[in-house]
């Protein structure tokens, strides 16, 4: 897809000068509160106080011009649902528009507008090339300063409208909320089909929002927990091929897969360095489970704990140079810290319960995990010091979380009671308050999310 | 089949009915009975119904109790008996943790009925283990009743 900014092309500006213009977006707000309308709470996404109002914000069907009409429609609803389960924003049902009919071009009545309630308006036009691509351009209004803050135009094959889409939540989210977006990202799953007792089990691939689901493997053989390099369209998972659970490392776009190393056991729990060139995965060894590193490059692979225990769910910190895992080496499941060489492991947590499936956030400042405690199930974040533990959902089972790529979002596993039950992929912001299903054709579980898409 | 191997399987199936007489009262396999004769002595069959090819195990517990002892001693009985089957001891967990974790408590368990076997005589080199973790419940209702089902080891014959 080729990306041409256009229509008052802005420079690529920095976090504080974005959060300036959310912040002015917002104090406009505030101003015209005080005469006609409630006051919105400032957009806050240094999410550790609680609930978030929502940020009203309009999304003008898109104008399409001969085909395009329909796709131009579609973007702009796919454009309104990102923003609205980000939880941090309420777009306005479009039949309460006052001014209809827009393209990009036109002049908003920024009055209209701000009677609706709107603080941001998106208008946008999609029209067909020659070549048979498609034009799309957008324009992102602050309605109470009555000023243009992004205009982009994008083309691209129109079987891509979907990410189009996503792109276009993603300028929005950046531009009003001074993080960068997750919309154009993809999820790696397993699928899960059939009774409880036979489990059918396929790796498969999502956008973030549940469409274009594509499955990877037939179902053949039993794989488990995907995870999504931070730098390529790769996946390392566990599979029983052959009746020989090992990991291995999936090439989404050429479909190669190949086991990694050469293991005289079954290993397990794979995933990637941040840099994209190591697997860090646990090793059994009799009724130890112990961590290994593995080198893509060299192939060589290190040992980094070796106890009398289990010792699984590695995961990096950003900057590569520290793991979070999780060990019954004290007696139950709890969550250490070590260097990234094995050296030092320090346990964190010490809340009644057992800890496990820790993952580091990309922002780095935070560790989510599965907490059992008295036969519930929860999903929380913990500081890597070990301090300000939070829960942000809990119930009869909650597993298995992943990060959004900018580290505001996580993305985790339910499995409802029953025999007829199974399990569903759900999305909760760091305010634990905005839960979110994702559907999925059939049962679903382990997801990882891919990094930003190029 | 082979006649030698039948001729030995009957003579030990003898054996295994007079030890089920002697520990009717007390063992947890009441439905082991003399009408079992009709199941071919060291077939696979044999070792499911008249032996037993799993055992059970407490919440987040590898450790292989009275009751297991009972099902593996006459395993390995068995095995010694039948000394052409090699064996895949899989490992099982309950529904009740997280996956990762299930997978290493489900090969925990394999390996301490491993060990078991091999302390019984069983050569090592006929054990494989396999944990399949969270991911094969035989039981599927959501109770305590059906989590102890599938917190398991089962032991499966290889042929011969």
């Amino acid at each position: 897809m080729s990306f041409v900014m256009g229509l008052n092309p802005m420079r690529t500006t920095g976090v504080k000068q974005l959060w300036r213009h959310a912040c002015r977006l917002v104090a406009a707000a505030v101003t015209v509160a005080a005469i006609s309308q409630p006051a919105y709470a400032l957009i806050e996404l240094d999410i550790t106080q609680g609930n978030v109002e929502p940020m009203p914000i309009a999304i003008s069907p898109f104008a399409g011009s001969g085909l395009q009409e329909d796709v131009a429609g579609q973007i702009s609803q796919v454009v309104a649902a990102d923003l609205q389960r980000s939880g941090l924003f309420r777009p306005i049902d479009p039949t309460a528009h006052i001014q209809q009919g827009m393209n990009v071009g036109t002049m908003p009545r920024f009055g209209d507008w701000r009677t609706i309630g709107s603080q941001a308006l998106v208008t946008g036009s999609i029209a067909q090339q020659a070549n048979g691509q498609i034009r799309a351009e957008f324009r992102l209004w602050d309605v109470f300063a009555g000023q243009q803050l992004i205009g982009q135009q994008f083309f691209t094959t129109p079987e891509n409208w979907r990410r189009l889409a996503h792109i276009i939540s993603d300028a929005v989210y950046q531009r009003l909320t001074g993080e960068k977006g997750y919309f154009d990202t993809r999820v790696v799953f397993i699928d899960e089909s059939g009774p409880k007792d036979v489990r059918r089990k396929r790796l498969a691939i999502m956008d973030q929002d549940g469409a274009n689901v594509r499955y990877l493997t037939r179902g053949d053989d039993l794989v488990l927990t995907p995870r999504f390099s931070p730098v390529s369209q790769e996946v390392t998972y566990m599979s029983y091929v052959g009746g020989n659970p090992q990991v291995y490392l999936f090439n989404i776009e050429t479909g190669q897969r190949e086991v990694l190393g050469n293991f005289p056991g079954m290993t397990f729990a794979p995933r990637f360095s941040p840099d994209g060139q190591k697997v860090i995965m646990s090793l059994q060894q009799g009724s130890n489970a112990n961590l290994y590193l593995m080198d893509l490059r060299t192939r060589r692979t290190t040992r980094l704990t070796n106890t009398a225990a289990i010792d699984t769910s590695p995961s990096f910190s950003p900057d590569g140079s520290l793991v979070v895992f999780e060990s019954d080496r004290g007696g139950s499941q709890q969550l250490y810290v070590m260097n990234s060489n094995g050296s030092g492991a320090t346990r964190i947590s010490f809340g009644p319960g057992q800890y496990s499936t820790p993952v580091w956030s990309p922002r780095g400042d935070l560790i989510a995990f599965t907490k059992v405690h008295q036969g519930r199930f929860m999903i929380g974040v913990i500081r890597p010091d070990g301090k300000g533990e939070r829960i942000l959902t809990e119930g009869y089972h909650n597993e298995g979380p992943a990060w959004s790529p900018n580290g505001r979002v996580l993305t985790f596993f339910r499995d409802t009671v029953g025999e007829q039950g199974g399990p569903q992929v759900w999305t909760v912001d760091l305010t634990g308050y905005n839960e979110q299903l994702v559907q999925t054709p059939n049962f679903a579980s382990d997801p990882a999310w891919s990094p930003l898409l190029d | 089949m082979s006649k030698t191997l039948f001729a030995r399987g009957a003579r030990f199936a003898a054996v295994v009915a007079v030890c089920l007489v002697a520990a009717a009262c007390s063992q947890t396999r009441p439905e082991l009975t003399s009408g079992n004769s009709s199941v071919a002595a060291g077939s696979g069959q044999d070792f499911v119904v008249n032996v037993g090819d799993r055992v059970f195990f407490l919440n987040n517990q590898s450790s292989i109790d009275g009751s297991a002892r009972a099902v593996l001693d006459k395993q390995a009985q068995w095995l010694q008996h039948y000394k052409n089957y090699s064996i895949t001891i899989e490992g099982h967990a309950d529904e009740r943790g997280t996956r990762q974790y299930n997978i290493a408590l489900g090969a925990r368990r394999a390996a301490a009925v491993r060990e078991y076997l091999v302390a019984k005589g069983i050569s090592p080199t006929r054990i494989k283990t396999l944990s399949y973790g969270k991911e094969r419940p035989v039981a599927v209702c959501n109770a305590a009743s059906c989590w102890s089902q599938n917190r398991r080891a089962v032991t499966v014959l290889n042929g011969q």
